[in-house]
C-alpha cells in the first residue's frame, strides 16, 4: 500500500468517524440499548394511582414495566431516584414557541394552507427552556389572527437534534381556527371583512361552502375516472381548499381559539352544518357557563388556570373554570400559550387543586393525558403505562407545588435534561453545534 | 360600539362613587346626546358604605347601615371600621420579625395589632369577637412592590387604561394617585389572595414616567386607600424606553445616549430651578428687611418641582435596569445627582452581582419569570433572588402586573426551589418590602402597634395550593367576594 493510499484511507476513515460522531451527537439513540431502570421513585402514573416506592423499566424508548418490583435484566442501567417524584412528561396543548415570530399569516382571514413546519425553528432555546420545565411534547399552533389559520406540528422537546428528529412520529394533523376579538381586531383595523363576530362567522361559513364545492368537483372527477371517462378533466389543485376538504373528510383535528360561551355554541352549530368535528376549544375561559354543551359534543378545552382581564372576552374568566367544566364531564387541559408559562405548567395545574378542589390525579391529567388527548397522542404519551413512550420527569420537590423543578427529563427513554449537569444541563447539546 | 363603550363603563351599582358615576356618565353621555339617568338611590347609599379606617364610624354611616343593611351586601367594600376587638385564636403565626408561634393568638383593636403571642398569653375584653383559627396559618398582609393595580381594567381596552402618559419621556409630575381607580374589579380579586398593600407605579415604557403611590387594597374611597402619595419615583433604563419610530420618523431620544442626556438635563434643570427659588427667597428677605418692593417670584414649574424631593434624597428613586451596562449607566447617573435609590429588575445582571452588593441598596427582583437570554442557563433568572440573598442584599418581589398581582406569593415560592430559604422568600413580600419603602413601623410583620393587615390561610403562604380563608385590612375583615366569585356562584348554582 502506497503512502498516498494510506493517507486517503485515513482521510476517509477520519471522515467516517467525524460523520459518525456528528450523527450520534445529533441523534442519540435511546441508550443504553439494554434498558434503564428508574428505582426508588414516587411514581405518579396519572391513570392508576401512585407508587410510593416504585420503579419504571425503560426498554427501547418505551415503558416496559411499572411496579413496586419487577424483573428487569441485570444489565439494565439503574437510576436511583432517591425517593423523588416521577411523572409523565408534560404535554403543552397550545404553544407558539420555536416559530421565529412567524405565528400569524395575517393577510387573509382564511389560510388553512399555512404549514407551521415551514416556520419551525428547531434551534430555538425556548424548546430547551420548556424542556427544563418538564415539557416533553408540544402542539405548535398558528396564531389567532385568522378565522381559519394553519396546520400545526407536534414536537418532542429533543433539543439538540435535527428538525425532523424532533417531530412526534405519527401524530395526527391539527388545524387552528380562531374566533372573537382577534380576527375582528386584525381585519377590522384595516376596514376589511371581518370586523364583527357576524363577519367572523360568515367568513368561516363561506370558506366551507367553497370547500364543499371543491370536494364535490373532485368527487365528481374521481367518479368519472372510475367509470373510465377518458375526457374527464381534473379540477385545479387548490392547497387552501384541499386543507379545508381534509377538515370535511375528518382528517384534521380542529382546534378552535374561542373565549365566549355564545361563540362555542355558534362554532358547534357551524361544525354540524358542514359536518366536521371540533376537537377542542382553546382558551375557553367561559366554558364554565355552558359545560354541558361542550361535554355533550365530546369537545375538550385547553384553558388557562387563572389568566384574565387582558381583553374584553377574557373579562369573565374565573380560576374555577377548569374544575367546573371538568366536573360536568369536559376533558380539560391546562396549556401555556406562552414561552414563559410553558416552563411551569405544573404550578398552573396545581392551581386547579386550590380553585375548585381538583384531586392530584385530576390536576396532573390536565397537563399530561388530557392535553395528549387534545393533540391526539394519548395512546402514546400522557401517563406512565406499559407500552407508552418513556417520556418522564423526575422532580426535585413535589410537582404540584410552587417549589418544584425537574431534576431529569427523559424523552423516548433518553435523558435530554439533567439539572445536575453544568452549563445548560443537556447531555445532547453543545453550544455551536 | 362607541356609545356602548362610552356610556356603559360605569353601571350604576357597580362602584360606590357617585363622583365617578355622575361625572363620567354625564359628560360622556351628553356628548352622545343621551339623557342621563338620575343617580340611583343604591349608588348614593353605597357611597356611604364603609368609612375611614382611621376614625370612628361617622353618624351618617351608622345611620345608613342601620336603615339600609342591604346596601352593605351590595357593596364590595370591607365591613365598617372595626368596632370591637377581634381575637384570632389557635393558629400558627408567621410573625416574620420574631419567628413562628404555634398555637398563637392575635388581638386586633382599633385597626391595629394589640397583642401577639401564645394563645394563652392573649387576654381580650369580654366583648371581643373570638375567631377560632385552629389549623390555620396567619401572616402579615403581603406587599406587592410594583403593580399597575388601579390604573387598568381590561388591558386591551384603551379607555380603561391609565398606565402611562406617553407624550414625553420626562414626566415626574404625573402622579398615579390622580388615576388610581379605587373601584377597580381587580382590587378585590387581588386582596382575596392576601395581597393587602401595593406600590402602584406607572408603566415602565418611559425613563421618568411619574411617581409611585403606596396603597392599601380596601377602603371607602381612593382618599383612604392611597396611604402615601408620591412615595418613590421610577427611573427606567432597561433599553426599551427609546423612541423606536422608523428611521424617517425618528424622534429624540433614539439611543441610550439620548435617554441619559435627557435625564441629566432634567436633573440639571431642576437644580437650576431650585437655585432660582433660593435666590428669590433671599432677595425677598432682603427686600423685606430693606423695606423695598418684593421681587417677582419665578414661574412655578410643576415638572421640575416634582424632581426636588428626589434631588434632596428625601424619597427613593427606583432604578430599573436589566443588563450590566444599563445598570452601571443608571447607577452612575443616580450617583452624580446624589439620588437615593433602590434597584429594580436587574434580571440579566448576574455577572455583576458583587458590584450590585457593593452598592448596598435593596433590589426589587425579577419578575423571576423573565425569560433568560439565549446564552443563559434555564435558571439564570429563577435563581437570582437566592444569589442576591447570599450576597447580603435585601430583596423584595413584585408582580409588575395588575391582573396577576394575586400570584405574587408563588413567585417567592418558586424562588425557594432555587435556593432562597422559605422564610426569606416570605420576608421578601412582607417585612423587606416594608423596610425598603420606609413603612416598616406600620407594615410587614405581626408586631404590636402595626396595622392589622392579616391573612389567614390553610397552609404555606407561598404554595400555589394554599387557600386564603380570611383577610383583614386595617383590622376590618374583608368579605371574600370579588367579581370572579360572583360569576362562579352565579353559574355553579344553575
Amino acid at each position: 500500500m502506497s503512502r498516498n493510499t494510506t493517507k486517503v484511507s485515513l482521510f476517509f476513515l477520519l471522515l467516517t468517524v467525524l460523520v459518525a460522531v456528528a450523527v450520534s451527537a445529533q441523534q442519540p439513540s435511546p441508550e443504553p440499548r439494554n434498558g434503564v431502570v428508574i428505582t426508588n421513585a414516587y411514581v405518579m402514573t396519572v391513570t392508576h394511582g401512585n407508587l410510593k416506592k416504585g420503579a419504571v423499566y425503560i426498554k427501547d424508548g418505551k415503558i416496559a414495566a411499572v411496579g413496586d418490583t419487577f424483573n428487569a435484566p441485570a444489565s439494565a442501567t439503574v437510576v436511583d431516584a432517591g425517593g423523588k417524584y416521577l411523572t409523565p412528561g408534560i404535554v403543552d396543548s397550545h404553544s407558539h414557541i420555536a416559530l421565529d415570530d412567524d405565528v400569524n399569516e395575517a393577510t387573509s382571514p382564511v389560510t388553512p394552507q399555512m404549514m407551521m413546519i415551514d416556520a419551525f425553528d428547531y434551534q430555538d432555546k425556548a424548546i430547551y427552556r420548556a424542556l427544563a420545565g418538564g415539557v416533553t411534547t408540544s402542539l405548535l399552533l398558528h396564531g389567532s389572527a385568522n378565522m381559519i389559520g394553519g396546520q400545526a406540528i407536534v414536537i418532542k422537546h429533543k433539543y439538540g437534534l435535527n428538525r425532523d428528529a424532533m417531530l412526534f412520529p405519527g401524530a395526527p394533523r391539527s388545524i387552528k381556527f380562531a374566533s372573537g376579538e382577534n380576527p375582528k381586531r386584525v381585519y377590522g383595523s384595516r376596514h376589511e371583512l371581518p370586523s364583527t363576530r357576524m363577519g367572523n362567522f360568515e367568513v368561516q361559513r363561506e370558506a366551507f361552502v367553497q370547500a364543499q364545492d371543491y370536494l364535490r368537483s373532485w368527487d365528481d372527477y374521481n367518479a368519472k375516472v372510475k367509470r373510465g371517462d377518458k375526457d374527464a378533466s381534473a379540477p385545479k389543485h387548490d392547497l387552501k381548499l384541499e386543507a379545508l376538504a381534509d377538515v370535511l373528510r375528518g382528517k384534521l383535528l380542529v382546534q378552535i381559539h374561542c373565549y365566549r360561551a355564545d361563540e362555542f355554541l355558534t362554532e358547534i352549530s357551524i361544525a354540524k352544518e358542514f359536518g366536521y368535528k371540533i376537537r377542542a376549544f382553546h382558551h375557553a375561559l367561559e366554558a364554565y357557563k355552558v359545560p354541558e354543551k361542550l361535554a355533550a359534543e365530546n369537545i375538550g378545552i385547553a384553558t388557562f388556570a387563572d389568566w384574565w382581564g387582558y381583553k374584553h372576552e377574557a373579562w369573565d374568566a374565573i380560576p374555577w373554570n377548569a374544575v367546573i367544566a371538568m366536573r360536568k364531564g369536559v376533558r380539560v387541559a391546562i396549556k401555556s400559550d406562552s414561552d414563559d408559562f410553558t416552563r411551569r405548567l405544573n404550578q398552573e395545574a396545581a392551581k386547579t387543586m386550590r380553585y375548585g378542589g381538583a384531586t392530584e390525579d385530576e390536576a396532573l391529567k390536565m397537563i399530561t393525558l388530557n392535553a395528549a388527548w387534545i393533540i391526539g397522542v394519548d395512546d402514546r404519551v400522557g401517563s406512565i403505562e406499559v407500552g407508552k413512550d418513556a417520556d418522564l420527569v423526575l422532580w426535585d420537590g413535589y410537582p404540584l407545588s410552587s417549589a418544584a423543578v425537574p431534576n431529569k427529563v427523559f424523552i423516548d427513554g433518553d435523558v435530554y435534561f439533567d439539572r445536575s449537569l453544568p452549563r445548560y444541563g443537556m447531555p445532547h447539546y453543545t453550544e455551536g453545534q | 360600539m362607541t356609545e356602548k363603550f362610552l356610556c356603559g363603563v360605569h353601571p350604576p351599582v357597580r362602584g360606590f362613587s357617585p363622583r365617578n358615576f355622575s361625572v363620567v356618565n354625564a359628560s360622556l353621555c351628553a356628548l352622545r346626546g343621551l339623557s342621563l339617568r338620575p343617580l340611583p338611590l343604591k349608588a348614593f347609599l353605597s357611597a356611604l358604605c364603609g368609612c375611614s379606617h382611621r376614625s370612628l364610624p361617622s353618624k351618617a354611616f351608622r345611620l345608613a347601615t342601620a336603615i339600609f343593611p342591604i346596601t352593605l351586601a351590595l357593596c364590595s367594600l370591607p365591613a365598617p371600621a372595626q368596632q370591637k376587638p377581634v381575637v384570632l385564636k389557635g393558629g400558627k403565626l408567621l410573625t416574620i420579625s420574631h419567628g413562628v408561634i404555634e398555637n398563637g393568638a392575635i388581638l386586633i383593636e382599633n385597626g391595629k395589632i394589640a397583642g401577639v403571642g401564645p394563645a394563652s398569653s392573649i387576654k381580650a375584653s369580654k366583648d371581643a369577637r373570638v375567631i377560632d383559627i385552629s389549623g390555620m396559618t396567619v401572616y402579615p398582609g403581603l406587599i406587592d412592590s410594583e403593580t399597575a393595580l388601579g390604573l387598568t381594567e381590561i388591558s386591551a381596552e384603551e379607555m380603561t387604561n391609565d398606565l402611562i402618559e406617553t407624550s414625553d419621556e420626562i414626566m415626574p409630575h404625573m402622579h398615579v394617585y390622580d388615576a388610581f381607580h379605587a373601584e377597580s374589579e381587580l382590587i378585590p380579586v387581588t386582596r382575596l389572595n392576601g395581597i393587602t398593600n401595593v406600590i402602584v407605579a406607572p408603566e415602565n415604557s418611559d425613563t421618568l414616567p411619574g411617581q409611585d403611590s403606596f396603597a392599601q387594597l380596601a377602603g371607602p374611597s381612593a382618599a383612604e386607600m392611597l396611604l402615601i402619595r408620591d412615595i418613590a419615583m421610577p427611573l427606567n433604563f432597561t433599553g426599551t424606553q427609546r423612541r423606536n419610530e422608523s428611521w424617517e420618523k425618528r424622534k429624540f431620544p433614539q439611543t441610550r445616549m439620548g435617554m441619559a442626556a435627557q435625564l441629566r438635563q432634567a436633573f440639571l434643570d431642576a437644580q437650576d430651578y431650585e437655585q432660582r427659588l433660593n435666590d428669590f427667597e433671599k432677595k425677598r428677605a432682603d427686600a423685606v428687611r430693606d423695606k423695598k418692593p418684593e421681587p417677582s417670584a419665578p414661574k412655578r414649574d410643576l415638572k421640575l418641582e416634582a424632581l426636588l424631593p428626589y434631588l434632596h434624597g428625601k424619597r427613593p428613586v427606583v432604578l430599573a435596569a436589566e443588563s450590566p451596562s444599563d445598570l452601571e449607566t443608571a447607577v452612575r447617573l443616580a450617583q452624580v445627582f446624589n439620588l437615593k435609590f433602590v434597584l429594580n429588575h436587574i434580571s440579566h445582571s448576574r455577572s455583576v452581582l458583587d458590584y450590585v452588593a457593593s452598592l448596598k441598596v435593596p433590589v426589587i427582583v425579577g419578575p423571576i419569570y423573565e425569560t433568560p437570554k439565549d446564552d443563559e442557563r434555564f435558571d439564570a433568572v429563577y435563581s437570582l433572588p437566592s444569589e442576591l440573598y447570599k450576597r447580603g442584599i435585601k430583596i423584595a418581589f413584585a408582580s409588575f402586573d395588575a391582573h396577576n398581582s394575586r400570584n405574587l406569593p408563588y413567585q417567592a415560592g418558586f424562588a425557594t426551589a432555587f435556593g432562597l430559604p422559605n422564610d426569606q422568600a416570605l420576608k421578601a413580600i412582607t417585612l423587606n418590602a416594608a423596610e425598603i419603602w420606609g413603612i416598616a413601623d406600620q407594615y410587614g410583620s405581626l408586631d404590636v402597634g402595626k396595622a392589622a393587615n392579616l391573612v389567614v390561610s390553610n397552609g404555606d403562604p407561598l404554595d400555589v395550593k394554599t387557600d386564603v380563608k380570611r383577610v383583614f385590612i386595617a383590622g376590618e375583615e374583608i368579605p371574600m367576594i370579588s367579581r370572579q366569585t360572583r360569576l362562579r356562584d352565579q353559574y355553579s348554582t344553575k
